[in-house]
């Protein structure tokens, strides 16, 4: 690792200063991804300002028909929390698969979105859900918010803080991992909202990041079941291919687990 | 037994230290004055180095020296050796090209070290390794066995034109030919066996220290073999003459074969302590142990098989090619020749076997023996083919290997080995009777029912291990003997070491070694310490890799302490005015059998060493050596029955049962048996469904982290289910064969075997990825 300096913010505000003070400054969540590539030198930052201990980042709120999460709360909390388990269970369940223990201690659902990993688990959820990103400058809708492999809306300097999730009238997450490094290879996020629309979201699977899936949508509106899925043939092109699942087994993936996501989600 | 001796489930010794953080591993050496080295490698896997610029390097903070390839050569620093000579069809010599510790001219593969910083701290050494500047001119590069042996193939060494190191058969092409032309029916199979890195836990270290004035150096080295390591340091490569030089092993966190070599950053280490007058620390990382470790296995092979309308096997003929990467690595010749073909008759009466076997040099890093090695390629090989067989010839493949089982022992086959002793009838009904084989039919019925498709494979291996006898090696080509050696110094007071030239790095010999001491002599295992991995304190001994630690280390153990308990017994007999041949040995104390007479142990060892009243003539003190050669390999064997479910949604493997059934002859700890057998077939699995090396075509590694490289982890595992078939193994006093490398033998064929029956397509290899699965059964 490289020699770089450490603050530990005390509010977002501070955070924010912080940042804009470093020549090249990294705002440093759970560290899931930003320690190891630190740790090979393949990144460098001036300055790493740490979000985790920030309190008003953290926790859980549930109001109406709202689930918030904040963003330094890590993914074992929300696997763990009554209250999103009550909401929308499908979100505790998927916070419940990511990584390992070590990695759900550490590991905060704003550092997953701000990194934007093509094979997250939470920005399935974000899409599908149709979540509300919100930063210390600004609301952005979840369709507005992902632009693409680690690339997001958020400017240089601007601050997840929290991420609300409109209640869903039912909702499944169905995740295949790479066996490997346990990251989705392809996951599945099917939600059916309070008035009656599906949104199904895809992870792991294409080449532009996450993805909402037309043809899963479009059967599930007509037929809320697995089995309206089984007509459905997902293109292969433009989804991701490596050493762990070609896109054909990729596009397999993405109708499969869309069915194992509806018999979850009820 | 006693409650401490032989066939005692003893806790083991050594955990104490491990699992409170306490053990001492090579990193945890720290010396005044140590500074660091850091590897400046090749990120091209060929190139020409035409040249290396330290100039700004050198001006950085905290910098000593940037050393060079040219430099190791200059200094008259030897080569990396290979120490088994193979000999080609033709009657010619393997084709070595040389591999210097770091590369003046020419990188062969990615990872290979051209120069080392060494500084003041770890990481100002990889601050100024970035700043030497290194000039490559690309080479193309040929990444698996079918681009290098193609026409036109970039060339990685003059010496080996085509790339081929040797081009060598065993066996009788005639013989085979013949029982070919009378077959009813011939069964052939392609098949590849998948590269492996080894992933020991502990990556390789090394700390070096050369003391000026007594013109001595140490080594602290990850070493399964600290005497070989300080043999081939001292008499092939120069660097310091045997008797100034001390090499210690010591905690070991893993080798499965990848710590037996002495390798370029060991070598440099010590080179350059002396350069630098400064004790010098290098402690590998996962990348470079990716990169640089001995990887293993990496075969491709045909192979066809004749029966008669019997179905009783007539032939084998098998051709193989086998990757040796870039350089000939200390074991690698060995491997796929006289650890794998001679390997090639299974448990089976095969009375004609021809094998071909090509080895070659690609652009990827070196491989050697790994878990197995040569044996788990030959086992995988038979063990796919012969259920190949029974899916050919509709029979069942439990009925069609009892057709062909070995029965009557010794049985020589034709592939050198003599099978000393077996009985595979019982391995392979105790693990049919474990996993209710009849039952297996219906279960798969249901599983249909529910979606799922169910499968049942077979694996009934043998391997030869307790590596020796040296004779025999010596004729095969082998440059050194396999012999082990033990001291046993009973002390003044009673309590007893045990210096042993095995070394353990994970296997328990600090348990199971004092447990034979305790049978023997009726102590406690408090009473006894293992001492190993330290050339100043332990005679010269081999060293511990292909499961011959108890086999040829134990028994030399044994021949030991015959020597100690003769002595003891002539002191315990004069002390006690008794006849030697009435003495016998009960709980820690000489008797005169039938009476109420005894001497304990700490009274005959004081006697020993104060001398007062001893036989006349005899010599004080109670030490005795032994140097042990066997007369034959041990012969393992088993059977392994894997029973698993395919999602056909997805291709994911589930395993619904696992057993195996072992012949290790007699077990010292059942316990350390089963944690042996344990993680073995962890490496099997992981072979079978997981783990795979993967180079792209430019010679990049792929998987050179755990992000891509699937190691396995517990829930990629079933529950072992576990049983024993005991033939005692009459080459050795003990009657022990040695347990470390079965799992991994055996493992991978009765996975891919239970994948394909569950699937109803035989072409799959491995890994069976959930990918690969879902292609053999979707198209």
């Amino acid at each position: 690792m490289y020699e770089t300096n450490y603050h530990r913010a005390s509010s977002v505000a501070d955070a924010a200063a912080t940042f804009a003070k470093g020549a090249e400054s990294k705002f440093l969540a759970g560290g899931q991804t930003l320690l190891p590539v630190m740790k090979q030198r393949l990144a460098a930052p001036s300055d790493v300002i740490d979000l985790s201990k920030v309190q008003e980042m953290i926790g859980i709120e549930v109001s109406g028909d709202t689930v918030t999460i904040k963003a330094a709360t890590p993914h074992y909390d929300v696997a763990q929390s009554d209250a999103v388990k009550k909401a929308i269970p499908a979100l505790a369940k998927l916070a419940s698969e990511i990584g390992d223990p070590a990695v759900r201690y550490r590991g905060t659902i704003g550092g997953s979105l701000a990194n934007n990993d093509p094979a997250a688990d939470y920005p399935a959820a974000v899409l599908a859900l149709g979540a509300v990103v919100k930063t210390n400058k600004r609301s952005i809708a979840a369709e507005d918010f992902f632009k693409g492999l680690f690339s997001t809306a958020l400017e240089d300097g601007e601050i997840i803080t929290a991420v609300s999730f409109p209640v869903p009238a039912k909702a499944g997450y169905a995740k295949f991992p790479n066996p490997a490094s346990r990251f989705a290879l392809t996951g599945v996020f099917v939600a059916k909202t309070k008035s009656g629309d599906v949104r199904v979201a895809a992870t792991g699977a294409s080449q532009s990041g996450v993805m909402r899936v037309a043809p899963i949508e479009q059967a599930l509106k007509a037929n809320w079941a697995a089995s309206a899925l089984d007509s459905v043939t997902i293109p292969a092109s433009g989804l991701l291919a490596d050493i762990h699942g070609s896109a054909d087994y990729r596009a397999n993936l993405v109708k499969v687990m869309g069915q194992r996501a509806v018999t979850a989600a009820g | 037994m006693g409650v401490e001796g032989i066939g005692a489930r003893v806790v083991r010794k050594e955990d104490r230290r491990f699992i409170t953080g306490q053990g001492r591993y090579v990193d945890d050496v720290k010396m005044v004055g140590m500074s660091y080295a850091h590897f400046i490698r090749s990120p091209h896997a060929h190139a020409k180095v035409k040249g290396i610029d330290s100039t700004e390097a050198m001006k950085m903070p905290g910098v000593i020296a940037v050393l060079t390839g040219q430099q190791i050569v200059d200094d008259k620093v030897g080569n990396l050796i290979c120490g088994w000579a193979i000999t080609s069809k033709d009657g010619s010599p393997m084709k070595m090209g040389a591999w210097p510790a770091m590369a003046p001219e020419t990188v062969r593969f990615v990872g290979q070290a051209v120069a080392v910083v060494i500084a003041e701290t770890k990481n100002q050494a990889k601050d100024a390794a970035e700043a030497v500047v290194v000039d490559y001119e690309e080479l193309p590069a040929a990444a698996d066995i079918k681009a290098a042996i193609k026409p036109g193939a970039p060339q990685l060494h003059p010496e080996a034109p085509g790339n081929i190191v040797y081009d060598w058969h065993l066996g009788d092409e005639a013989a085979v030919k013949d029982a070919f032309s009378k077959a009813a029916n011939v069964v052939t199979l392609d098949l590849t066996n998948n590269r492996l890195v080894p992933n020991a836990m502990e990556p390789r270290a090394a700390v070096a220290h050369y003391d000026q004035a007594e013109e001595h150096y140490t080594l602290y080295t990850t070493s399964q073999n600290p005497h070989v390591a300080r043999l081939v340091l001292s008499a092939f490569y120069n660097i310091a003459p045997e008797h100034k030089l001390r090499v210690i092993a010591p905690d070991v966190g893993g080798g499965f074969g990848s710590k037996i070599y002495i390798y370029p950053e060991e070598m440099v280490a010590l080179w350059a302590s002396k350069k630098v007058n400064r004790p010098v620390k290098w402690t590998g990382d996962r990348s470079e142990a990716f990169l640089t470790d001995a990887h293993g296995r990496d075969h491709v092979s045909k192979a066809e098989m004749a029966f008669d309308k019997d179905n009783k096997i007539l032939g084998l003929r098998v051709k193989t090619h086998a990757n040796f990467g870039a350089y000939m690595s200390l074991f690698s010749s060995a491997v796929p020749t006289y650890l794998y073909a001679t390997l090639l008759s299974g448990q089976y009466v095969i009375p004609a076997i021809y094998a071909e076997v090509i080895g070659v040099y690609t652009n990827t890093t070196p491989v050697d023996a790994y878990r197995g090695a040569g044996r788990p390629e030959a086992s995988y090989l038979i063990e796919r083919m012969m259920e190949t067989a029974a899916r050919q010839l509709k029979v069942d493949p439990a009925e069609l290997r009892k057709k062909n089982f070995i029965t009557t022992f010794p049985y020589q086959t034709p592939v050198i080995m003599a099978y000393d002793i077996g009985d595979f009838h019982a391995s392979i009904d105790a693990a049919m009777k474990a996993i209710d084989y009849a039952g297996f039919p219906a279960r798969k019925a249901k599983a249909k029912a529910d979606g799922k498709l169910r499968g049942i494979g077979l694996s009934c291996y043998i391997e030869a291990c307790g590596i020796a006898p040296s004779k025999a090696v010596g004729s095969l080509g082998a440059g050194v003997g396999l012999w082990e050696s033990a001291e046993i110094r009973v002390n003044p007071v009673g309590t007893i070491e045990v210096l042993t030239g095995s070394h353990s790095h994970g296997q328990g010999h600090e348990t199971t070694f004092c447990q034979i001491i305790a049978e023997r002599l009726g102590v406690p295992i408090s009473q006894v310490s293992i001492v190993h991995g330290d050339t100043d304190k332990v005679q010269f001994g081999m060293g511990t890799y292909g499961s011959r630690s108890l086999a040829v280390g134990g028994t030399a153990i044994v021949k030991a302490m015959e020597k100690v308990e003769a002595k003891a017994k002539k002191i315990a007999a004069h002390a006690l005015e008794a006849s030697e041949s009435d003495i016998v040995i009960e709980n820690g104390e000489f008797k005169v059998t039938g009476t109420d007479k005894s001497i304990a142990l700490p009274m005959v060892a004081l006697a020993a060493y104060t001398a007062h009243n001893l036989p006349d003539g005899m010599e004080p003190g109670l030490k005795e050596t032994a140097f042990y050669d066997p007369t034959n390999f041990t012969f393992p064997a088993g059977a392994y029955i894997c029973e698993l479910e395919v999602d056909p949604g997805t291709g994911k493997t589930s395993f619904v049962n696992f057993v195996a059934a072992d012949d290790f002859g007699r077990l010292i700890n059942p316990m350390i048996v089963e944690g042996q057998v344990h993680g073995g077939l962890a490496q099997g699995i992981g072979q079978a469904l997981l783990e795979g090396a993967v180079y792209d075509d430019t010679g990049q590694l792929v998987t050179a982290s755990f992000m891509d490289y699937t190691m396995p982890r517990a829930d990629d595992l079933p529950s072992f289910q576990l049983s024993h078939t005991t033939t005692l193994c009459p080459g050795n006093p003990l009657g022990v064969k040695g347990c470390g490398e079965a799992g991994a033998i055996g493992a991978s064929a009765a996975v891919i075997n239970a994948i394909t029956d569950a699937i109803g397509n035989n072409k799959l290899e491995m890994p069976a990825t959930p990918d690969r699965v879902w292609h053999a059964i979707h198209g």
